[in-house]
C-alpha cells in the first residue's frame, strides 16, 4: 500500500467511523451489509479450540459465562446448606458436614472458622460469581449484539479475555477453600483490620490474600466486559435502531455496564491499598493495633476510609446485581402479557435515576460505623429518594399486567416472582435506609432477610427467568415446562420461606454472622424458627437440582426449538436456531419500530408486530396511535 | 463403602428420570397432541396456583407476625429508643399498607388476565396522568418519612449531649468488652495503644490525673434515668457495642473513638416484671464480625436506682488504687 492510498483509508475511516475488518475501506454500513456476511461467513470457527473453548462468539462466551456460574452457584449454595444445618441444630453432628467438611467439621460439628469462611465465600460467590459475572455475563453477552443487531460485540478478543479473567479468578476463589488455614472469613465486605491481621483471624491469612487475587482478575473481567458493551451499544446498532427503540433489556445492561466501569476501579484501588496493608506494611486502614500481646507499628489509618471506597462500589454493585435482572423483567413480562410494557420512556428514566442515585447513597451502610451523623443525614435523604423510581417501575409493571393476556411460562412465573420480591425487599428497604431504625438493626438478620430478597431472589429469578426465555436462543431446544412450573414454586414457596421469618429473627435483635445464639438466653426461644428456615432452606436447594436437571438434560435431549418460539418481536428472534458467527446469515434486518408492539389494534391476526416490520402509511411508532 | 453406595443410587436415579421423562415425551411424540392446547390447560393451572399462593401466602405471614411478635424486643428501655420505635411502627403500618396492596393486585392480575386464545391484551402503552400521580404520591409519602426520620436522628445522635452526662468507656477486644467509667471528674485519663502492659489492658496513662479514679469493671452497671455517654473504642479488629433493649449500636472502631448518648429508663427489676420473666439481663452483644469466637462475645448490663448504683460503684477499685496494689503483689514476690 503507497502512502496516498494509506491516506485516503484514514480518512475514509474517521469519516466513516465504524466498524471495519482487515482495514478494507468500504461504505458505511458494510457491517450490516449481506456483503460482509458473503466474505466472512465462509470463515466460521471449526476447531474444537476456536469453537467451544477460545471462542470469540459472545454466544459461544455467554454460555460459558452461565455454566461457569451455574457450577459456582451449586458450591455457594452447598456451603448456605451446610451452615444452616449449623444455625438449625447448633452443635448437633451430622455424618454430611464431616463428609465433605473433613477436617472443618471435627465429628460432624463445624467448626466456628469454618462457619465463618462459608458465610464470607457464599455471600462472595453469590454477589459476585453469580449475580454479577453470571447474570451480565450471561445475558448482557447474549443479547446485547443479537437485541442491538450487531455481528458480534466490538472486541470479540476482549470479550474472550473477559470470560477467562472470570474462568481464572472463580478457580481461584474455589481453590482458597482447600487450604489449611482456611478461606477467607471476615464476611464478603472483608472489612480491615479483621481482613489485614492474620494474627486476628486464621482465614486472613493466604485464604485472604488468594481471596483478594481472585476479587482483582474478577474486577479486570467485569471492565473489559462493561466496556466491551458500552461499546457495542452506543456504536453497533443497526440501521434503524435508535436509542429509543432498544428493549428494556439493553437499557438496563447499558445502565450496568456504566456502572461497573465507574464503580469497580474504585474496588481494586480499595484492595491494592489493602493489599499494601497485608504486605508491605502501610497503614492506609490501619492504626492503634495491640494484638496477640504485642503492640504493631500501623499508624494513622482508618478503617472507616476502606468502608468508604469499599461501598462506594458496593452499593452501585447492588444495582449492577439488579437492574439486568429487572430488565430481563421487562422483556419476560411485555412478552408473556402479549402487551406492550407501560410506560416505556418512564421505565428507562427510572433505570437512569436509579443508577445514578446508586453512587451517592454508599453512606446507608455506615451508619453506626462512627461516620458524621450529619453526613449520615444526608445519606438518608437521597437513600430514600431511589424508592421513588422503584415505585414508579413497580406501578409500571402492574400496569403492564392490567387487562394483559397473560401466558404463564415458566420464564413470566419468575419475572411475575422477581416483582413480588422487589416489593417486598424495597419496601424493608425503607426502615434500614431511616437511619434512626438502622440503629437498632444494623448487621442483625432484619438486613440479611432484606437483601437476600430484594437483590439475592429478584436477581437470581431475574436470571432464571432469562435462562428459561432464552434457553431456545441459546441451545435450540426448549426446556421442559413441567420441570420449569415444579421449579419455579418450590423456589419462590422456599425463598419467602426462609427470609420472611428472618425479619421477625432480626426485630429480636440477633446479629448477624453468629455460629450459634447459645450464648444467649434472650435466643433461646427462637430456636424452632431457625429449624424451620433450615427445612425451607434444604427445600429450595433440592428444587434447585430439578433445575440443573432440566438444563442439562434439554441442552441435549430438549424438544428442537423453532425460530420466534415465544413470538417476540426482538431482533435476536430473527436470526437462525442454529448459531453462526456474525448471527445473520445475510444482511442484518433493518428496524422499524420499537420492540413492544404487542396487541396492537390494527386488525390483524397476529398479535405482535416484530421490530423489523416497517410502519404502517400513517401509522406511528412508540405506541403512539 | 456406604458413600459410594449412596453415590451409586443417586447417579442410578438420575439416570431413572432422565429415562422416563425421555419415554414421556416420546409417548406424547406419538400421541399427535395439540401443544398450544396443553399450553392452555397448564395456564389455567398456574393462574389458580398463583391465586392460591397469594393466600396461602397472607395466611402464613399473617400467621407468623401474631405468633413471632412475642420473641420480638420489649418495649424499650431507654428515652430516645422509644421515639424511634414510635416511628418504626407508623413505618411499618406504611410498608404494610403498601405490601398487602401491591401484592394481590400483582399475583391477582396473573390470575384474572390468564392467556385466552384469539384475544388481544388492551393496547395501553402509557398515560401521563396515572405516572404523575403514582409518582407524585410516594414523592410526597416519602418527604414525609424522610422529614420524620431526620427529626429523630438529630434528636438521638446530633443534639448537644446533656450537661449531666456520666462518661463511661466501652473497650472491646478479642473476645471480650471492659467499661471504664470517668469516676469524680466525670473525665476519662488519657490511653494509648502502647501503653497497654500486662495489667493496665486499656493502656491508661498513670500519669494523666485525671485517670485515677477511673473504675475498670467487666459488668455495667447504670443509674436510671441519667444520661449516659458511652465512648467507644477498640484493641485490635472492629468490634460493635451493640445493646438492643436500650436500641443502642455503635462501632468500636481501633485508632478513633466514637461515642453514643442514651438515658436508660427502665430498671433490670421494672423489665423483669414487665417482660414476666424474672431471669431477664439487660445484655450488650458484639454485633461487628470479629474473630472465630465473635458470637460469644457480650457483657452484662444492669440498670437500677441512682441510690444501688453509687453503692455498687463505690465497692469498685479506683484504677490507681489497683495498679499500686498490682506493684505491690509484684514487690513481695
Amino acid at each position: 500500500m503507497n502512502p496516498e492510498q494509506q491516506e485516503t483509508l484514514v480518512q475514509a475511516n474517521e469519516t466513516n467511523g465504524h466498524l471495519h475488518t482487515h482495514g478494507d475501506n468500504h461504505d458505511e454500513g458494510y457491517y450490516w451489509s449481506e456483503e460482509w456476511w458473503k466474505h466472512h461467513g465462509a470463515h466460521q470457527p471449526n476447531s474444537f479450540w476456536t469453537k467451544y473453548v477460545f471462542s470469540q462468539d459472545h454466544k459461544v462466551i455467554s454460555k460459558q459465562f452461565l455454566i461457569t456460574a451455574i457450577v459456582m452457584a451449586v458450591v455457594a449454595m452447598a456451603l448456605s446448606t451446610f451452615f444452616r444445618l449449623q444455625l438449625g441444630w447448633p452443635g448437633q453432628s451430622f455424618k454430611i458436614l464431616s463428609f465433605f467438611l473433613g477436617k472443618w467439621a471435627p465429628n460432624g460439628v463445624m467448626a466456628p472458622d469454618f462457619y465463618l469462611s462459608a458465610i464470607t465465600i457464599h455471600g462472595t460467590i453469590m454477589v459476585f460469581f453469580v449475580l454479577t459475572g453470571g447474570l451480565s455475563g450471561t445475558f448482557s453477552n447474549l443479547l446485547i449484539p443479537l437485541q442491538v443487531g450487531a455481528r458480534d460485540m466490538v472486541s470479540g478478543f476482549l470479550n474472550m479475555l473477559s470470560f477467562w479473567f472470570f474462568f481464572v479468578s472463580s478457580c481461584i476463589m474455589l481453590l482458597s477453600l482447600f487450604i489449611e488455614t482456611g478461606a477467607a472469613s471476615g464476611g464478603w465486605t472483608v472489612y480491615p483490620p479483621l481482613s489485614a491481621l492474620p494474627q486476628a483471624i486464621a482465614g486472613s491469612g493466604l485464604g485472604m490474600t488468594l481471596w483478594l487475587v481472585s476479587m482483582v482478575l474478577f474486577i479486570f473481567s467485569a471492565l473489559l466486559g462493561g466496556i466491551n458493551y458500552v461499546s457495542t451499544v452506543l456504536n453497533a446498532r443497526t440501521k434503524g435502531m435508535t436509542m429509543w427503540r432498544l428493549p428494556l433489556t439493553i437499557w438496563a445492561f447499558l445502565v450496568t455496564a456504566i456502572l461497573g466501569i465507574l464503580s469497580f476501579p474504585v474496588l481494586v484501588g480499595c484492595m491494592l491499598l489493602l493489599i499494601f496493608d497485608r504486605g508491605l506494611g502501610t497503614s492506609f486502614y490501619l492504626s492503634d493495633i495491640f494484638i496477640n500481646g504485642q503492640a504493631l507499628h500501623y499508624s494513622g489509618g482508618s478503617p472507616i476510609l476502606y468502608q468508604h471506597l469499599f461501598w462506594f462500589l458496593g452499593h452501585p454493585e447492588v444495582y449492577i446485581v439488579l437492574l439486568p435482572a429487572l430488565g430481563i423483567t421487562s422483556e419476560v413480562i411485555s412478552v408473556n402479557a402479549r402487551k406492550p410494557i407501560f410506560g416505556y420512556k418512564a421505565m428507562v428514566y427510572s433505570i437512569l435515576v436509579i443508577g445514578f442515585l446508586s453512587f451517592i447513597v454508599w453512606g446507608h451502610h455506615m451508619f453506626v460505623t462512627g461516620m458524621s451523623p450529619f453526613l449520615g443525614s444526608v445519606f438518608v435523604f437521597t437513600t430514600l429518594l431511589v424508592a421513588i423510581p422503584s415505585a414508579v417501575k413497580v406501578f409500571n409493571y402492574l400496569a403492564t399486567l392490567w387487562k394483559a393476556n397473560i401466558q404463564l411460562t415458566p420464564a413470566m412465573l419468575f419475572a411475575i416472582g422477581v416483582v413480588s420480591f422487589f416489593i417486598s425487599g424495597g419496601l424493608t428497604g425503607l426502615i434500614l435506609a431511616n437511619s434512626a431504625l438502622d440503629i437498632n438493626i444494623h448487621d442483625t438478620y432484619f438486613v440479611v432477610a432484606h437483601f437476600h430478597i430484594v437483590m439475592g431472589s429478584s436477581a437470581i429469578f431475574g436470571m432464571f427467568a432469562g435462562v428459561y426465555h432464552w434457553f431456545p436462543k441459546m441451545f435450540g431446544k426448549m426446556m421442559n415446562r413441567k420441570l420449569g412450573y415444579a421449579h419455579f414454586w418450590l423456589t419462590i414457596v422456599s425463598v419467602y420461606g426462609v427470609f420472611f421469618p428472618m425479619h421477625f429473627i432480626g426485630l429480636s435483635g440477633v446479629p448477624r454472622r453468629y455460629y450459634s445464639n447459645e450464648s444467649f438466653a434472650m435466643f433461646d426461644s427462637l430456636t424452632s424458627i431457625n429449624q424451620v428456615i433450615s427445612l425451607f432452606a434444604f427445600l429450595g436447594a433440592i428444587a434447585q437440582f430439578i433445575f440443573i436437571f432440566n438444563f442439562f438434560y434439554s441442552m441435549f435431549r430438549g424438544r428442537k426449538a423453532t425460530q420466534n418460539p415465544w413470538k417476540a418481536n426482538t431482533l435476536e428472534w430473527t436470526t437462525p436456531v442454529e448459531h453462526y458467527h456474525g448471527n445473520w446469515t445475510g444482511a442484518v434486518p433493518v428496524v422499524h419500530r420499537w420492540p413492544y408492539d404487542y396487541g396492537k389494534p390494527d386488525g390483524k391476526k397476529e398479535d405482535y408486530i416484530p421490530q423489523t416490520v416497517p410502519l404502517d402509511p400513517g401509522e406511528k411508532d412508540g405506541g403512539g396511535h | 463403602m456406604t458413600t459410594l453406595l449412596i453415590c451409586v443410587v443417586i447417579i442410578l436415579s438420575v439416570i431413572f428420570i432422565a429415562r422416563s421423562i425421555r419415554v414421556m415425551e416420546l409417548i406424547s411424540e406419538l400421541k399427535p397432541k395439540d401443544d398450544v392446547q396443553e399450553q392452555h390447560k397448564e395456564n389455567k393451572w398456574n393462574a389458580r396456583i398463583l391465586l392460591l399462593f397469594l393466600i396461602v401466602m397472607f395466611i402464613y405471614f399473617g400467621y407468623q407476625t401474631f405468633s413471632y411478635a412475642k420473641y420480638l424486643l420489649p418495649v424499650s428501655a431507654s428515652k430516645e429508643g422509644a421515639i424511634s420505635d414510635k416511628m418504626l411502627w407508623i413505618n411499618f403500618a406504611v410498608i404494610g399498607f403498601v405490601f398487602v396492596c401491591t401484592q394481590i393486585l400483582l399475583f391477582w392480575f396473573g390470575y384474572r388476565y390468564m392467556y385466552q386464545k384469539g384475544k388481544k391484551a388492551f393496547f395501553f402503552t402509557h398515560n401521563n396522568k396515572l405516572e404523575f400521580y403514582w409518582t407524585a404520591v410516594p414523592t410526597v409519602v416519602l418527604l414525609g418519612l424522610i422529614g420524620y426520620g431526620l427529626k429523630v436522628w438529630y434528636d438521638i445522635m446530633l443534639k448537644p449531649v446533656p450537661e449531666n452526662k456520666m462518661v463511661i468507656e466501652i473497650y472491646a477486644r478479642q473476645f471480650d468488652f471492659t467499661a471504664r467509667y470517668a469516676g469524680k471528674d466525670n473525665q476519662l485519663g488519657y490511653a494509648y495503644f502502647k501503653l497497654i502492659d500486662g495489667p493496665n489492658r486499656l493502656g491508661i496513662d498513670s500519669t494523666d490525673k485525671a485517670s485515677h479514679d477511673d473504675i475498670l469493671t467487666t459488668e455495667l452497671h447504670l443509674p436510671v434515668n441519667q444520661p449516659i455517654l458511652l465512648k467507644m473504642r477498640s484493641q485490635d479488629v472492629i468490634h460493635s457495642t451493640y445493646m438492643p433493649h436500650f436500641r443502642v449500636q455503635m462501632n468500636n472502631v481501633p485508632g478513633m473513638t466514637t461515642q453514643f448518648c442514651f438515658t436508660p429508663t427502665i430498671t433490670t427489676e421494672e423489665m423483669r416484671k414487665i417482660t414476666k420473666n424474672p431471669k431477664f439481663d439487660y445484655i450488650m452483644v458484639c454485633n461487628k464480625v470479629c474473630g472465630a469466637a465473635h458470637f460469644g462475645m457480650k457483657m452484662n448490663v444492669v440498670v437500677e436506682s441512682p441510690e444501688q448504683f453509687n453503692q455498687w460503684l463505690g465497692g469498685q477499685q479506683t484504677f490507681i488504687a489497683s495498679m499500686r496494689q498490682q506493684k505491690s503483689t509484684m514487690a513481695m514476690k
